[in-house]
């Protein structure tokens, strides 16, 4: 993408103090608005829902928001991150916590896989051969029946309490459930926040915005994008983690490629590029199909022409656009 | 492995060039697209899928086959270049993923609308009479619709080449393709030409659903698999040449009869190990032009 919006980087001189100070405490912002947010949502079960698919469209704007590279195999990433939760669980019987670490492993393994073989092509290659991959991965996990259970999902995965040094929390509790799912999601937004403030996160953003001269200037363009690809992996690995945790059961669907496509709406439609558009993204998106699912089962009609209009009017997004208004 | 003979596997090469043959139309169509218009289309499928419907429909108001073979390209290609006038042209300029982030959401919308319209089920799709049966090729008893479908291929490249090649507009195509800036600056009109190349392209996915429906049934979800089967094809030929979109598109086709025939399971695999291997020891693709994509 050429013209992403602005990221959340600028210099403080043209800007409020205000918004200076947003930008340096970023992830406490999303931090507070992550525990107030139950509190307000309705339905604890969406607002989890939100957490994780906002954590899913997080490690996704990595490599579309600031990386600049469109992805349309990120299902992969976040349903082996599913998968091996579970799989760890169902057939290893391992703890919640060694579950979590392997759902977050392999979503790093798959990015690297992926990341080595899309990697070596460029520009609009990168989103059809990550799609063509990602549904490679899907037939493998279909085919793997015994592991994976197949067509009928990974089913089982049941953890009623979680024990944290000695204290035994039960994971039934909704408001417990989703707190627990939110100390993960708030810790990796930290993480993201850190990533992105590092050297490293110039060297990505110096990608995107001008490859040449991001080489000129002695950074290996390729190794960037394949690390930023895998660190994506890791935060896509962890929702996915969270997601088998939060349904119990792991649907094949999760590999399908429209869960990638979800992921490309939910960021475009936050704001990509920017820190806190993948959470807003999440949020409008899945309280929107919560509310026009009531009156029609032909959500997909909806979802499609919103995108449309997203691409067509506003291309920064809602958090983007709030943004730039903001700054003026 | 006893039961395997020379003519068994004649026969399923003949069987994968049928396939193969479905994936070429789905894939020229594509690739065509891309060599000018640089939009890669993921509304692709949609169209392909919109064309098997657009032919149950026509056949359940009492048209018969052949009437579909003409009118559903031209349905679409109609359909195809209303969607570039209003929906692509405002995205020229705008950087390259617009118009697929675009032709995604509007794949979504199309599938929706056939459901609406026909019902979330698929339907079959009859052969048709005279396609009916077999024919002694040789080495055994090949379907007919399937040899028809190769011809059909066949009669359908060879329009296109002597279009692409012996017209004055091909020849402003392929200019264009080239360099659409000189092509402007010698008093062409391009957004013209990209709107007509966005048509054909579509009229051909039309065309490519309408003759795999009798292969296998008409369901709103069967422009998704093909897709991503195409972006395979694609990458595997050289995105933007029409040869390679030919070549690849027959191996993929033959690639997958094979492995069906000698591990089935590995089928839909086997595919992407192809592109997997193409990636890594050419990543350009047989023709791909090297820097097209910078």
């Amino acid at each position: 993408m050429t013209e992403t919006p602005q990221s959340i980087k600028q210099p403080a001189a043209a800007t409020g103090s205000w918004y200076e100070f947003a930008t340096r405490h970023r992830a406490s912002i999303v931090a507070a608005v992550i525990l107030v947010f139950p509190l307000v949502m309705p339905f604890t079960a969406l607002a989890v829902n939100i957490l994780i698919y906002g954590l899913y469209a997080l490690g996704f704007n990595l490599v579309f928001g600031y990386l600049g590279l469109l992805s349309f195999g990120h299902a992969a990433l976040f349903g082996t991150g599913a998968y091996l939760c579970g799989i760890a669980i169902v057939h290893f019987g391992w703890p919640w916590y060694a579950a979590i670490a392997a759902g977050v492993a392999g979503g790093l393994l798959m990015a690297l896989l992926i990341g080595v073989l899309a990697i070596r092509t460029r520009g609009i290659y990168f989103a059809m051969v990550t799609m063509a991959l990602s549904q490679c991965v899907y037939y493998l996990f279909y085919q793997a029946v015994d592991l994976t259970g197949g067509e009928n999902g990974l089913r089982g995965i049941n953890v009623r309490t979680i024990d944290l040094f000695g204290l035994r929390i039960d994971f039934i509790n909704p408001m417990i459930r989703y707190y627990v799912i939110a100390a993960f999601v708030i810790a990796a937004f930290f993480v993201m926040s850190r990533i992105l403030a590092s050297p490293f996160g110039a060297v990505i953003e110096a990608v995107r915005e001008n490859e040449m001269r991001a080489r000129a200037s002695g950074y290996d363009v390729t190794l960037t994008r394949l690390l930023t690809f895998v660190l994506s992996g890791g935060f896509c690995g962890l929702a996915g983690a969270l997601q088998a945790l939060h349904l119990s059961i792991v649907p094949i669907e999760i590999l399908h490629y429209e869960t990638s496509g979800l992921v490309v709406m939910i960021a475009l439609l936050g704001g990509m590029g920017t820190f806190f558009g993948p959470m807003v993204g999440a949020a409008v998106f899945l309280v929107l199909e919560n509310v026009v699912s009531v009156w029609t089962v032909h959500w997909q009609l909806i979802v499609g022409a919103i995108f449309i209009a997203c691409v067509l009017f506003f291309p920064a997004g809602i958090w983007g656009t709030l943004i730039a208004r903001g700054r003026r | 492995m006893a039961g395997l003979s020379f003519d068994l596997i004649a026969l399923q090469l003949f069987a994968g060039l049928a396939l193969g043959a479905i994936y070429v139309l789905f894939a020229i169509g594509l690739s065509l697209i891309f060599g000018m218009l640089t939009v890669v289309n993921f509304a692709h499928g949609a169209f392909y899928m919109v064309g098997a419907y657009v032919g149950l429909y026509l056949i359940s108001i009492g048209g018969n086959f052949w009437i579909c073979l003409v009118a559903v390209p031209i349905a679409i290609g109609l359909f195809g270049l209303a969607v570039e006038r209003v929906l692509i042209r405002p995205l020229y300029g705008r950087g390259i993923d617009y118009p697929l982030l675009l032709t995604f959401g509007l794949s979504y919308v199309m599938v929706e609308c056939v459901r609406i319209a026909f019902g979330k089920t698929g339907y079959p799709f009859d052969t048709p009479e005279v396609l009916q049966g077999a024919v002694d090729i040789g080495v055994g008893y090949f379907p007919l619709y399937r040899l028809f479908v190769i011809g059909a291929t066949a009669v359908v490249l060879l329009a296109l080449w002597l279009f692409l090649e012996k017209t004055s507009f091909g020849l402003i195509i392929r200019a264009g393709a080239r360099d659409p800036q000189i092509v402007r600056v010698l008093g062409v009109d391009v957004s013209k030409m990209w709107l007509i190349v966005f048509g054909i392209g579509t009229a051909i996915a039309g065309f490519a659903g309408l003759l795999a429906a009798p292969l296998q049934g008409a369901i709103p979800e069967m422009g998704g698999t093909i897709l991503a089967e195409a972006f395979v094809v694609t990458v595997v030929g050289g995105m933007g040449s029409i040869g390679g979109a030919v070549l690849a598109g027959l191996l993929v086709g033959v690639v997958v009869s094979m492995t069906s025939l000698f591990a089935p399971e590995m089928a839909k695999v086997s595919i992407f190990a192809l592109m997997a291997i193409v990636l890594i020891v050419r990543p350009q693709g047989f023709f791909g032009r090297a820097g097209l994509m910078s």
